[in-house]
């Protein structure tokens, strides 16, 4: 039809703007003359105030001596190191009950959400309680309750011992631990290089599958490159595995793995405030897939755990993906409320250094570029992921 | 004509014999359908039989209930196996207004009233025309002069004497009410045709939610008077509505373009071949139905912003979490702060949970439709 009335192509004049464009040129000029406008008055009241209080701006001060202790670090830290080293370290905290916390939390939140759909009436009943208290009551004061929890623990000298080994006490939770150094941090790497040269040739192996349809299994390649690898390395270097089991002297542990009973209430905290959420987005998930797809598995004579794997989890995901990007997200910004209870991550190290320092800007700064970046890497990661296993419409 | 009759009835499901007791049945079927699930039912009775138990005893067969004034003996005596709430009685006061005048507490606890009557009139549909507008800006006006006084013969209290309840209250619901139209400023600034706008409305909108609030918090309390003509400075609680304000802009925004994303394009269409302006058409017909689609994960965002607003704790503004953390340094009761924060985490939870369950009758309302 419109072969028959070809159109004549829009003439198009520098500078002949009709009136629709003239008054988008003329808000766009108003709402960004605005912004820049209130932007500079900030800005020229900022630099008066900052020289009236004589703090130089700039991040000259991270050279400096920090001098503000922090008691629980993964990196070698003393009050003597720069401001620079102090951020690192509390980066390093950030991550360290970040990244624990989303892993534990989407495991603790699956569970639950697949409980709200079990059978058994008691146990989706239990979850449901689970998950409506948990999301109805402030994360903070979550937070601020399990630490008093944690305080009101017995002395170290009347732990409770849950399990042999594992120690409760007002110091945190101790557990038994393998000492890791460089030697096994070797080994650890072979197996790392061994699973992902494992999942190219994993891919190799499908691809030739689709051609020509002869099954080749894997397994035989997980055995050698993800196992037998790493332990073949590991009696070369003669590393040595043994537990080290935490002993009580005196006041106090030795051995072992100490989480701090700051870091302890804090990733309790995160995990289970935010699984409550998790499950909530998995029960909606796998609610998503339609009944007619368990019915045409099950006709199919599929086993339930290939059934599950194969065909309701890859359409689940798809519902559950999105949103779950931005609980992890939540939860990494929410690792912020340590601040509350003194477990030292970035946010509660710059708020020292701003105190002691006067550099508000810049300590400011820091944090929002610190939490911008994981946000990104993490929105990007899902994003991949969620790309990857997105409906492919042929 | 005899064909179509002669095919067979299609068989229907044949019906389980219903045999039995029906309390019983329904065991069978909810608690005892399997074996494994037999198991699974017997173990989580017992460990809730425990639980229950262990928290009765402590909570209620070895509680103390009342003690005399100042006096946390009994309590002490209990210590470890039994809960001391006493001491609600005792600080009560203290945890849900601060330190208001203490003869004047009826203002705040008047505007607490205020506060969930608005609240609750909001939920119904009949009311939700202009006049609910105006509604909202005479209640809050009312609870400005209640809480602050000054004139009609009440005494004024400056706002660094507010707090507890009315403090979160207030920072929730004037956090919303000056949020939600900046959120709908921001959600059609990001999906306006004109670039400048689009783009700082998503450098706006970026920046806030990828930074955690409590860093907003900071700023708005260690950084805003740096941002002011010297000599010119505003109260904290302010600064930290100014950051909540921005806050929930941010979050509201989002909600709001996924609204906007659902209105059919035919509707802008339509609105645009009656010759309507920009914002004629935005307010009459795109919104109206951008907002009703959304609805749900509005109600969902204002509880998370309403949990949120605990965060000022950490830069000192006496809203209730604040209240209830200082009300147990007091040396005599400081070792029944678990007590406290189950009192105040049910204050919490009666307002979440109530807008919980709204937010899911209207998620039903909307899926019956």
């Amino acid at each position: 039809m419109t072969a028959d009335h070809p159109r004549p192509p829009p003439r198009r004049r520098l500078f002949a703007l009709g009136r629709n464009e003239l008054k988008g040129l003329f808000w766009q000029v108003l709402v960004v003359g605005i912004a820049l406008a209130v932007i500079a008055f900030l800005w020229s009241n900022t630099v008066t105030n900052l020289s009236a209080r004589r703090i130089t701006t700039g991040f000259a001060f991270l050279g400096r001596e920090a001098g503000m202790p922090i008691a629980d670090s993964l990196l070698a830290y003393s009050p003597r190191d720069p401001y620079l080293w102090a951020f690192v370290v509390g980066i390093a905290n950030t991550l360290r009950v970040a990244v624990i916390g989303i892993v534990l939390a989407t495991l603790l939140g699956t569970l639950i959400g697949i409980s709200r759909l079990s059978a058994n009436w008691l146990l989706s009943r239990l979850a449901a309680v689970y998950v409506e208290t948990l999301r109805d009551i402030p994360l903070l004061l979550q937070l601020l309750f399990w630490y008093v929890l944690m305080q009101a623990l017995p002395a170290a000298r009347a732990a409770w011992r849950p399990v042999e080994g594992v120690f409760l006490s007002n110091r945190g939770l101790i557990l038994p631990a393998i000492p890791i150094g460089s030697p096994q941090l070797w080994v650890l790497g072979t197996a790392v290089l061994g699973l992902v040269v494992f999942y190219v040739i994993r891919r190799r192996l499908i691809a030739q599958q689709m051609r020509d349809g002869r099954p080749r299994p894997a397994w035989p390649f997980a055995l050698g490159l993800i196992v037998a690898l790493p332990a073949a390395v590991s009696l070369v270097l003669g590393v040595s595995w043994t537990i080290e089991w935490p002993q009580l002297r005196g006041f106090n542990f030795v051995g072992g793995l100490t989480l701090a009973p700051e870091y302890f209430a804090l990733l309790i905290a995160l995990v289970t405030y935010t699984s409550a959420f998790i499950a909530e987005i998995v029960r909606s998930g796998i609610q998503s897939v339609p009944r007619g797809q368990w019915d045409a598995a099950n006709a199919l004579g599929l086993r339930r755990s290939f059934m599950l794997r194969q065909i309701i989890l890859p359409q689940a995901l798809r519902v559950i993906v999105p949103p779950m990007t931005s609980q992890y997200l939540n939860l990494t910004k929410n690792s912020s409320l340590a601040v509350a209870i003194g477990y030292q991550d970035v946010v509660s190290v710059a708020n020292t250094t701003l105190n002691q320092t006067g550099q508000a800007i810049e300590a400011i700064t820091l944090i929002m570029a610190v939490f911008l970046t994981i946000s990104l890497s993490i929105s990007f990661f899902m994003n991949w992921y969620n790309a990857r296993i997105a409906l492919v419409e042929r | 004509m005899s064909a179509v009759t002669d095919i067979p009835e299609a068989p229907r499901a044949a019906r389980r014999p219903q045999i039995g007791n029906p309390a019983l049945r329904w065991l069978r079927t909810n608690l005892f359908s399997s074996i494994p699930n037999g198991i699974l039912t017997v173990v989580l009775l017992a460990l809730l039989a425990k639980g229950i138990f262990s928290f009765a005893q402590w909570g209620l067969a070895n509680a103390v209930w009342l003690t005399p004034a100042n006096d946390s003996s009994a309590c002490r005596a209990v210590r470890g196996v039994g809960a001391c709430w006493a001491i609600i009685p005792e600080k009560y006061r203290f945890i849900l207004f601060g330190t208001y005048p203490f003869d004047e507490q009826w203002r705040p606890a008047l505007s607490v009233v205020l506060f969930i009557a608005l609240y609750f009139l909001s939920t119904r549909r009949a009311l939700w025309r202009r006049e609910l507008a105006y509604l909202w800006i005479g209640a809050l006006a009312l609870i400005s002069v209640l809480m602050w006084g000054g004139v009609f013969g009440l005494s004024f209290v400056s706002q660094d004497r507010w707090g507890g309840l009315p403090v979160t209250l207030i920072l929730a619901t004037f956090g919303l009410a000056f949020g939600f139209p900046l959120g709908i400023l921001v959600a059609l600034g990001r999906r306006s045709k004109l670039p400048a706008i689009r783009s700082l409305s998503v450098l706006y909108v970026e920046l806030i939610r990828g930074v955690p609030l409590v860093s907003l918090l900071f700023m708005a309390s260690v950084m805003f008077p740096l941002f002011m003509p010297s000599g010119f400075n505003i109260d904290k609680l302010l600064r930290a509505q100014i950051a909540i304000i921005l806050f929930a802009g941010a979050y509201l925004a989002e909600v709001i373009r996924g609204g906007l994303q659902a209105v059919p394009r035919g509707q802008y269409e339509a609105a645009d071949a009656l010759g309507l302006s920009y914002w004629r058409k935005h307010r009459l017909i795109v919104l109206p139905q951008a907002i009703r689609h959304v609805i749900p994960p509005l109600v969902n965002t204002f509880i998370a912003f309403f949990k949120d607003t605990s965060l000022v704790l950490i830069i000192g503004i006496f809203d209730l979490l604040t209240t209830a953390k200082t009300a147990i340094i007091d040396p005599a009761w400081q070792q029944f702060s678990v007590e406290v924060y189950i009192f105040v985490a049910a204050i919490y939870f009666m307002f979440c949970f109530a807008m919980s369950r709204y937010s899911r009758s209207l998620e039903a309302h909307t899926a019956s439709r």
